[in-house]
């Protein structure tokens, strides 16, 4: 394929109510590409993760999907508090969210862990005070 | 899937062409072409939105006739419960029976009586380790067809258990058949009355298979003027009939009233299609967990808010609760803790990618970025100006060659004001030409020395 599609999304960080609205358009788009619904399931819920997490702890930030001939590419870069320990974070549970977030059914300590465990690839590449970029891979044809 | 059978419909002679039912279409099917609006079969789940708010009535659910009792020797109706919410000043349910007998029909079965039997099933399905959760209801016919548009994980968490209607319709059909054995299949007319175009559409398509025992399905409106006017006869007289359906069956009417009736608090009951496409969403993202049971009404209010009632859908809900007062909880029961075959939908909810590009990837990611160069360029006001619901549906509408860019009302103003202002320009040009070749020629005066 000579050119790559991508959508752009401007995760606003202001307005927690519409956090996981760019994982709806993303699916849309997806199933009007034709992808099998497993692919759609685990784009749409890594992404969606990966987007509450930029709206809690990240103020926002800014989400990129790549579709290519072998790959579905998400990455969510922000420019938020970065993650301290990235080990801690990918354990199921642990989570730093605070309680008027986990009283809305948030902060469970399971994003970080659900986004490694829908893609087939996912790197974490951040900075304590800088923010943190995730690049996650869906592969196409396996 | 074969093709679908719609019940909304237009009078185009009454269709302005104006925006508003595009706008509040949940799946965007509708388009406004050559001044009227067009509705595609594909994409409309016959939710009824677009006849709840056009402003001129254009929009129209289509049923049979309340005249197709006379098609049949023996009829049974089987009315909705929200049936029983229409009426003011109304205090037993039994005037409603007894004025639909007084309507001609030979019979009546109650759909609530049925629904209790449902609600009994789904307390046992949902006990079920095997199943997918949460269990989604399957009495809304929008909601299904809504699920197996945009959402092909969810399809086998619907409910295969029949709807409380072809419950009815099967039972109603064995009663006659048993009380009246000189009756053959044909000479029976099992007849529903309907709160909604999509129960109607439901049974126009088979959607319960061979288990479609519906005949015929009528309006809950059209049935309401002549129930009026029957009940009104013998509003001095204690009714001959007496409801058999209780306080579950009645309260399948109105949104919640399913729900509380699996006993369990582990379940969710939303109404209006809005509410319902994010519920959706967020469980088809796994965001809402530890649920058995989903219960989805694409009208606001539940059934009683559909687009074939009279009543506004709270105030008969407030009649509603005041008739299943002193009534017993769940009356009908079944009588074993077996769910019967014949109680099974035949046919499987079957994701269907209505919306779908292209068949060949290649060619639906090129569209895809066409749209989305369009789009860019496009003013992003969603006015609905040019026909679609939004800038976005418009750009997919171009790409798929379906409308033309110059639609677009906006730009086209631009490009007049670029065109006015360019005219100006050569006018004032002209004039100056006309001007200076004046003086040259001597035919005017020289301007005055200051």
């Amino acid at each position: 394929m000579s050119n790559n599609l991508n959508f752009h999304f401007n995760v606003d960080g202001e307005n927690f109510s519409s956090a996981g609205e760019a994982s709806v358009v993303v699916k849309k788009k997806l199933r009007q590409l034709g992808f099998p619904p497993d692919i759609i399931r685990r784009v749409s819920i890594a992404m969606y993760e990966g987007e509450i997490n930029m709206v809690i702890h990240a103020n926002g930030g800014d989400a990129d999907v790549t579709v290519d001939d072998d790959y579905i590419t998400i990455v969510l870069k922000d420019t938020g508090p970065g993650i301290p320990d990235v080990s801690l974070a990918m354990q199921e549970g642990y989570s730093t969210a605070r309680e008027s977030i986990r009283a809305l059914g948030f902060g469970a300590g399971m994003g970080l862990p659900n986004m490694k465990k829908y893609t087939d690839s996912m790197e974490i590449d951040t900075t304590v005070g800088v923010g943190t970029t995730i690049t996650m891979k869906i592969a196409l044809n396996k | 899937m074969k093709d679908y059978k719609h019940s909304v419909s237009l009078d185009v002679s009454k269709c302005k062409g104006c925006t508003t039912c595009l706008k509040r279409c949940p799946t965007e099917a509708i388009r406004i072409r050559d001044g009227r609006a067009v509705i595609s079969s594909a994409r409309c789940i016959d939710c009824g939105e677009c006849i709840k708010v056009c402003p001129y009535k254009a929009k129209k659910a289509t049923h049979d006739p309340l005249s197709c009792i006379n098609d049949y020797k023996y009829t049974v109706a089987l009315p909705a419960p929200s049936l029983y919410g229409q009426f003011d000043n109304m205090d037993n349910i039994g005037y409603i029976i007894q004025g639909l007998r007084d309507m001609g029909f030979d019979d009546v079965f109650e759909v609530a009586c049925a629904a209790e039997l449902v609600s009994a099933y789904t307390r046992l399905y949902i006990k079920r380790t095997n199943i997918p959760k949460p269990v989604i209801s399957s009495a809304c016919p929008a909601i299904t067809r809504l699920i197996s548009m945009n959402y092909p994980m969810l399809c086998e968490n619907i409910m295969p258990i029949l709807p409380p209607v072809d419950i009815a319709a099967h039972l109603a059909r064995e009663k006659a058949k048993k009380e009246h054995p000189e009756l053959t299949d044909e000479d029976i007319g099992i007849i529903f009355i309907s709160p909604c175009p999509a129960k109607v559409s439901y049974v126009k398509n088979d959607f319960a298979g061979e288990r479609n025992y519906i005949d015929a399905t009528i309006s809950v409106r059209d049935v309401y003027f002549e129930l009026i006017d029957k009940m009104k006869r013998r509003q001095d007289d204690e009714p001959l009939d007496s409801t058999e359906s209780g306080m579950v069956g009645i309260g399948w009417a109105s949104t919640g009233g399913e729900s509380t009736a699996i006993f369990n608090e582990r379940y969710l009951a939303a109404s209006g299609i809005e509410n319902c496409i994010r519920v959706l969403d967020q469980i088809d993202n796994e965001d809402i967990t530890s649920l058995d049971f989903v219960e989805l009404n694409a009208c606001s209010g539940g059934c009683v808010g559909g687009a074939m009632t009279v009543a506004n859908p709270y105030i008969a809900q407030a009649r509603l609760q005041i008739l299943k007062r002193y009534l017993p909880v769940s009356p009908n029961r079944p009588v074993s803790e077996y769910i019967p075959d014949e109680f099974y939908n035949e046919n499987e909810v079957e994701y269907n990618p209505y919306n779908l590009l292209s068949e060949d990837r290649q060619t639906a990611l090129r569209m895809m970025a066409d749209i989305e160069s369009i789009t860019e360029g496009l003013p992003k006001l969603d006015c609905g100006s040019c026909g679609a619901p939004t800038c976005m549906a418009f750009a997919e509408d171009i790409v798929k060659g379906e409308t033309s860019a110059d639609e677009c009302t906006v730009i086209m103003r631009m490009l007049f004001h670029e065109y006015l202002e360019q005219h100006k320009e050569k006018d004032k040009e002209q004039e100056v030409l006309r001007k200076i070749s004046a003086i040259k020629e001597g035919k005017t005066q020289k301007p005055a020395d200051e």
